[in-house]
């Protein structure tokens, strides 16, 4: 096995040129598991912890610019304000010796269905940008995942930055699990309110072979919601009726299908409520439009 | 692979470390440093927790070149000496040590924790606890240990 330390971007992107089949190592907390149980055995590791253009962020175009490498711990610290359905999410991941390692990054790279990152970044509209010798690609977050722990990315492809609005209206997280640390998710959802263009952001998580957003409870969302007023309850339901149909969850370990879609129902309705709580109270610090 | 890096503030050369091994693995193995303890190797229950540059982190799950040129300090650097550390007394004080596998893994966090938040409330410490396991289930001593090293840390001069 060969370990390889680049210590810039563009060193990195040539190790993966010339070693396409390179696992990418940063937190650690997915590919050591691995490693340490025998269940992979790479012929090349790629350490990215030395590049510190992955562990910073900035704001272009309005839009913050993440890099992949940034701890949930950072999310939660330096982001919550601006991404709190991300951070909320950060918040519920492991524990705080694996939030100070893993990164949206990790997820992205990882792409498990369970993933906590994964919900609150297809209701925020996340664009991912990964990179390789050949250019740049933006992936909206919609189209990164293709399979149980598949991704979009191309041989000799790393994963760069994802890119999102800070939140325009309130965002909320919710996860099912069998206590509030150290769990994988039963099922997740994550809901994001767009006022200024009067749209709601969905994202299920652990409850399909892939992340997806729940399109036909948006788009009931887009046409029966009445953005002056307080939440009709026969909306809110329909919502979570909807967002359970959007799902295709299976029996396993952790929880039944069954469960998971009643789960998700009511996640569903509650986030919502809690957002249209928020934006009616107008509460401060959520960029209520 | 060589690995140089310091430990407990001493710098420290390895080598013919395997490329897929873990942190955890040269510190206990090859350094000679057992206070770390090795138990579930997938980041659940924190008996292996070091400082990784002043950040707690499982050393399970920190792949041993990753720890080239940097900084690790593990359970055995926290007393000056002879002298237990103001964490490690309380927990000796408090009962909070039963078995005493987990106990390393937690010294490490509280330290971390009270380093950070000189008065956590309870729900700050639960939450900072939150990924180390004591199956013993002494965690009653162990929240009043964090409580009596912070306490101490508060009224001091």
């Amino acid at each position: 096995m060969d370990f390889l330390r680049p210590t810039t971007w563009d060193e990195a992107l040539a190790a993966m040129a010339e070693h396409p089949d390179a696992v990418p190592i940063q937190g650690g907390t997915d590919v050591m598991v691995e490693l340490n149980f025998d269940m992979r055995r790479p012929a090349v590791l790629l350490d990215l912890g030395r590049i510190t253009e992955l562990t910073g962020s900035e704001t272009a175009d309005g839009r913050l610019r993440i890099g992949a490498g940034v701890s949930y711990t950072r999310v939660i610290e330096d982001l919550g304000d601006r991404l709190p359905g991300l951070a909320q999410a950060a918040r519920t991941v492991g524990s705080p010796q694996i939030r100070n390692r893993g990164s949206v990054g990790g997820n992205l790279g990882a792409a498990s269905p369970a993933g906590d990152s994964h919900p609150p970044l297809l209701a925020g509209d996340a664009v991912i940008e990964v990179e390789s010798v050949r250019g740049i690609r933006m992936i909206p977050a919609t189209d990164f995942y293709v399979g149980v722990k598949r991704n979009r990315l191309e041989p000799g492809e790393l994963i760069r930055a994802f890119w999102m609005a800070p939140a325009t209206g309130p965002q909320y997280f919710s996860k099912i699990g069998t206590r509030n640390a150290m769990v994988i998710a039963v099922c997740s959802f994550a809901v994001a309110l767009h006022p200024e263009e009067r749209r709601v952001g969905t994202g299920i998580g652990s409850a399909a072979p892939t992340p997806r957003r729940a399109s036909a409870a948006e788009e009931f969302l887009r046409r029966e919601l009445d953005w002056d007023g307080p939440l009709d309850e026969a909306v809110a339901r329909e919502f979570g009726e909807l967002v359970r149909k959007a799902a295709a969850p299976i029996d396993d370990v952790r929880g039944t299908a069954g469960y998971r879609r009643h789960a998700l129902a009511v996640m569903a309705r509650r986030t919502l409520a809690w957002a249209w709580n928020d934006y009616r109270a107008g509460k401060p610090g959520r960029g209520v439009a | 692979m060589r690995v140089s890096f310091i430990v407990n503030g001493a710098e420290q050369t390895v080598d013919e470390v395997w490329e897929g091994e873990s942190l955890l693995y040269v510190l206990r193995e090859r350094m000679g440093l057992p206070g770390s303890k090795n138990a579930c190797e997938q980041g659940e229950c924190g008996s292996c927790t070091v400082y990784l540059d002043g950040t707690p982190v499982c050393a399970c799950l920190v792949a041993a070149g990753q720890a080239d040129g940097r900084e690790v300090r593990t359970v055995e650097g926290l007393a000056d000496g002879d002298r237990l550390d103001p964490i490690q007394e309380a927990f000796v004080e408090a009962g909070a040590v039963q078995c005493g596998f987990c106990t390393p893994g937690l010294l490490v966090q509280a330290h971390d924790l009270i380093e950070r938040r000189p008065e956590p409330s309870d729900a700050e410490i639960r939450e900072a606890l939150a990924g180390n396991l004591c199956r013993c289930t002494g965690y009653e001593k162990i929240l009043e240990a964090v409580r009596l090293a912070a306490a101490r840390r508060a009224a001091a001069p």
